[in-house]
């Protein structure tokens, strides 16, 4: 439905604008001009045109390499963590109280986790897994486990995503909470009537209802995990070896710790294409699934 | 004042909502948008609000183009279907809310919102809050602070459609008066004849985003221009049947032949589709000159005062509402019959050529 | 298809210790038979939608029981009372066809799927949703939604009732006509216990062999649309049934003769023994009463306005400070002011506070 245009609204707009101008669009400009020049200090600038995305591509190279590894790293555990946290975040959210004081109860538990800083999570995490000092660590040396995140490439990748389970399941969890309470209750008494099982109402009813939320659930799953850094550097620091070196880091260590500012900036515009790109992807499809659903409420 | 639409027409992503409206609307009058739902009379309400702009045409208030002002800037009020007030304020508060807006004196508020009150009945309950009100009291609440507002407009948009049956009735029989006594324009939405019919005023008939006829709500109800309005203007639905005449001669559809008496001799020759109302419907002859159809009953619903009685003819389903009880049982066989003095006649292109001079 | 005893039947939202006067349902006993067609009519907040909670097992009794058949279904759930229900708005299965969601409790029941075709083919045959057998049911519009749930309250054969809680409210008026005629012709052919609950007054008297009028969580009267037209035992069932409703006035009655404002109204029944102290009041339909050229003995009324209904004109009116409705006849020339009332006595009721008085022959 459009609105009668009022210009007065760009005038509004303006401040925000010239922010996001500022903040934004400026230093991505500068990310542009580091990606085509090589540089050797001293603000020496030479033109390498597209010399750094070729190699960045060329996984024949050691910088194609080492981004083709992070990338498949990035995918595998993004692909891990949405499995885990997608079905877990809707199993807890249908085996949460509609109503009464344990509503308030669980909500306040699960925000818990999401209202601690990124590094703070790592921090309790390394800490927590220790073999020597760490409850979880140590723990499990004593029942048997061979455990030990910092020699281990198994132990420090499911670390991380157990971690990372930790800290976001709760989202998904207040998102389909919400898409819950939102179905009227008459849906849940036809389908007592109607004779149909748990499974099916949850089949027939809840899943088809909460299809928009868990798209954005999804969404903002994959994006946030796609550029995780903060955890892993604390907990592994992209270790043992290269096992949980995602391209987060492998940038921060090709831009700060070896200065290619040039590679770095080639490969942080490729990165950050692919997730416009994946953005873009997931709301093509929510707002097609939206205008389908506006669609019928023209008919009806 | 008048708002006038002039050949306004709206689309929306291509598919038309609104085609080539005209309309005046004058100073103190009531008009009746009657129209199923989907037929463009909340288009025409926004149009009229200021919230839409038309892709064609005009809005003209007092003859001066308002197309592309600012709905803020009019003088307007709205009423929804559903009821519409701010929860957290008392009645009162809600009711002044426009006023205080508007900068209004103290004094001045107290008075326009005691004088609303009254009209509408909400002097006990101006204390409380809208949701320890019954809906018909939410919705009055609604009401009042539309027309506190002192707007030139007030557009009610199917204001009765969610209450009670009895409130309905209540309501509806005090909105004349409450009308009468504010001297806005008044726009008022509905799907249901008995409602336009009720509340008087002017008619305009809604079918898929037209205009089909504007008039006097009996004089519309009365001579229906054409056939969609006489649909659009009859609840029960509009019993239908053709017939094609020729030398002094009826001959309806499937069925007999009878001399063209009573409104029937005075057309020209051709084809014809008849339309009556379920009042206009009868199962016994009072005089020879009426004609009967041989018909089987579908159902009867009886309400104690009347009896709907649906009948099959061939694929046309007749409805008659007869005075008081008659059990039919579905089935049996009986003869409809209509009063040729008592019928719409609507030539080939559906346009009205006879109507009952009558009431 | 059951047969329905209520007895003693009460709830309370604010639990048992609540005094009588808030319960949302007092205290009612009745019975329903099988196959019968019911309603439960009133306005807004009067229990008939605590009523039917309470047959479906939504909510459970406060006190009383509920029988089945003879047996006492009370204490169990929604799912195990074996009977169906249509809301006030749709409730779709969106992923599911037309076809899948009538099949749905069907296959929930483990209904051999043969059979299950031969009734969802049926059912979709009497409610005319053939043709979209095979659509999502999604896409629809909404009566065509209503359509499908009513069809899935009314797939299973073997239910002890159904229940409709409003069905009508988002269809519009000319379907309404349709979609009425169609469950009347569908519970003849179904032979269902139906229980029908609504505000309005023409679904339910219309819908309905016997019409229960509640009130202020009270059952008023129940009896077919006649009874309740020609003789309301109580003044709100006068008030409530009927559009619009029956006139009630205060009146000084004795023997065969009512006075209102010095006037005399002749009475068809005579009226010696009325309770001491009781407001006494007449009753009679606008039906029964005709407009007239003022005229010395008639009583007389002050036009407020005349509402023309298309087929039939009531005029407005008020006797004294009582609002007044009476019917104006075929042709009759209204005069500005003032009009003479003639009234069918034989349609004339005497309620003592409220309550209809049966007077001596």
């Amino acid at each position: 439905m459009d609105k009668t245009v009022n210009q007065k609204a760009w005038l509004l707009v303006l401040p925000v604008f010239l922010i996001v101008a500022f903040s934004a669009i400026l230093p991505l400009m500068t990310v542009v001009n580091y990606s085509v020049q090589d540089t050797f200090g001293n603000n020496q600038f030479f033109w390498n045109g597209l010399g750094w995305f070729k190699e960045l591509l060329d996984p024949s190279t050691d910088l194609g390499s080492r981004f083709f590894a992070s990338l498949w790293r990035n995918l595998l555990f993004s692909g891990i963590i949405l499995a885990i946290e997608v079905p877990l975040g809707i199993v807890v959210a249908l085996s949460m109280p509609r109503q009464g004081w344990g509503v308030a109860a669980c909500l306040v538990i699960l925000a818990l986790p999401l209202l601690i800083p990124w590094n703070v999570v790592g921090t309790i995490w390394q800490i927590f897994g220790r073999p020597d000092i760490g409850l979880l660590g140590y723990v499990l040396n004593h029942m048997g486990f061979d455990y030990n995140y910092v020699s281990n490439d198994f132990d420090a990748w499911a670390t991380v995503v157990v971690m990372d389970v930790w800290h976001w399941t709760s989202l998904v969890t207040l998102l389909c909470y919400a898409g819950l309470k939102s179905i009227p209750d008459a849906y849940y008494q036809a389908a007592q009537i109607d004779g149909a099982s748990r499974w099916a109402v949850f089949k027939a009813i809840q899943l088809p209802k909460l299809h928009r939320v868990l798209l954005i659930a999804v969404l903002l799953r994959f994006m946030d995990s796609f550029m995780i850094y903060t955890e892993p550097f604390v907990v592994t620091g992209g270790g043992p070896g290269n096992s949980t070196t995602f391209i987060s880091i492998e940038l921060v260590k090709i831009a700060l710790g070896q200065f290619d500012l040039g590679k770095a900036a080639a490969l942080s515009l490729v990165y950050n294409l692919i997730i416009i790109i994946v953005c873009w992807v997931f709301y093509t499809v929510m707002t097609n699934a939206g205008a389908d659903r506006q669609a019928n409420k023209g008919v009806a | 004042m008048t708002v006038a639409l002039e050949n306004v027409s709206r689309s929306i992503d291509g598919v038309p909502a609104i085609r080539d409206v005209s309309l005046t609307l004058e100073r103190g009058t009531l008009s009746v948008l009657l129209g199923p739902t989907l037929s463009g009379k909340t288009s025409i309400m926004r149009l009229l609000a200021g919230l839409d702009k038309p892709t064609q045409g005009r809005v003209l208030v007092d003859g001066k183009d308002v197309t592309g002002i600012d709905v803020r800037r009019r003088s307007v009020a709205m009423v929804y279907q559903q009821f519409i007030n701010y929860p957290s304020l008392s009645v009162y508060e809600n009711i002044a809310s426009p006023l205080r807006v508007q900068g209004k004196s103290r004094d001045e508020i107290e008075h326009r919102v005691q004088e609303a009150a009254q009209l509408l009945k909400l002097q006990p309950y101006l204390d409380r809050t809208p949701l320890q009100l019954s809906g018909g009291q939410q919705q009055r609440t609604a009401m009042a602070r539309a027309l506190v507002k002192g707007a030139d407009l007030v557009l009610l948009d199917e204001p009765l459609a969610n209450l009670d049956y009895k409130l309905r009735e209540e309501l509806r029989a005090e909105l004349p008066r409450i009308f009468e006594a504010s001297g806005a324009i008044f726009v008022y939405a509905t799907t249901e004849p008995s409602e336009a019919l009720l509340l008087g005023g002017r008619t305009i008939c809604m079918w898929e985003g037209e205009a089909l006829q504007a008039g006097e709500t009996p004089k519309v109800y009365r001579r229906p221009d054409t056939l969609r309005v006489a649909q659009v203007f009859s609840d029960p639905p509009l019993n239908l049947v053709g017939i094609e005449k020729s030398h002094q001669t009826v001959r309806y559809e499937k069925g007999m032949q009878a001399p063209a008496s009573g409104l029937y001799a005075n057309l020209a020759d051709g084809a014809y589709r008849v339309g009556f109302r379920a009042h206009q419907l009868t199962v016994t002859k009072g005089h020879a000159d009426q004609h009967a159809f041989p018909v089987e009953v579908a159902v009867t619903e009886i309400t104690g005062s009347e009896s709907f009685v649906h009948f099959k003819r061939d694929n046309a389903n007749w409805v008659a509402v007869l005075e008081g009880v008659h059990e039919f049982l579905p089935g049996q066989a009986l003869e409809a019959v209509i009063d040729p003095n008592d019928v719409f006649i609507f030539d080939a292109s559906d346009r009205l050529v006879a109507a009952p001079t009558t009431m | 298809m059951a047969r329905i005893d209520l007895v003693d039947l009460a709830h309370s939202y604010g639990g048992p210790a609540a005094p009588e006067d808030s319960f949302a349902l007092k205290p009612v006993s009745m019975t329903w038979r099988q196959g019968g067609a019911y309603a439960l009519l009133g306005p807004s907040g009067c229990g008939k939608t605590t009523l039917l909670n309470l047959i479906s097992g939504i909510v459970a009794p406060t006190t009383g029981k509920i029988l089945f058949d003879g047996v006492d279904v009370t204490s169990l759930t929604t799912r195990e009372r074996n009977i169906a229900q249509v809301f006030q708005f749709p409730v779709i299965y969106d992923t599911m066809t037309v076809g899948q969601n009538l099949a749905f409790p069907l296959k929930n029941r483990g209904v051999p799927r043969a059979q299950i075709d031969a009734r969802v083919a049926e059912i979709a045959g009497l409610l005319d949703l053939e043709p979209y057998l095979r659509r999502k049911a999604t896409r629809l519009t909404a009566d065509a939604k209503q359509k499908i749930s009513l069809g899935r309250g009314l797939v299973r054969s073997d239910v002890a009732a159904v229940l409709f809680d409003e069905p009508l409210t988002v269809i519009d008026p000319h379907l309404k006509w349709e979609l009425r005629s169609k469950l009347k012709a569908l519970h003849r052919a179904l032979d269902l216990t139906m229980i029908y609950v609504t505000h309005d007054q023409t679904e339910a008297l219309t819908f309905a062999e016997t019409v229960v009028v509640m009130h202020d969580g009270r059952v008023v009267q129940a009896g077919t649309p006649e009874e309740l037209f020609d003789k309301p035992m109580h003044t709100f069932v006068g008030y409530f049934i009927g559009s619009p409703g029956m006139n009630i006035m205060p009146a000084e009655v004795k023997g065969r003769e009512a006075r209102i404002n010095g006037h005399v109204i002749a009475l068809n029944r005579s009226y010696d023994s009325l309770p001491v102290g009781a407001k006494i009041e007449i009753g009679v339909r606008p039906e029964f009463v005709n407009v007239a050229m003022p005229a010395p003995g008639l009583l007389s009324a002050q036009i407020d306005r005349i509402d023309d209904l298309g087929r039939a004109r009531f005029a407005r009116l008020r006797v004294g400070d009582v609002k007044f409705a009476a019917r104006v006849p075929v042709g009759f020339a209204v005069p500005a002011d003032q009009v003479g009332l003639i009234f069918d006595t034989s349609h004339v009721h005497v309620y003592a506070d409220s309550h209809l008085v049966e007077g001596a022959p």
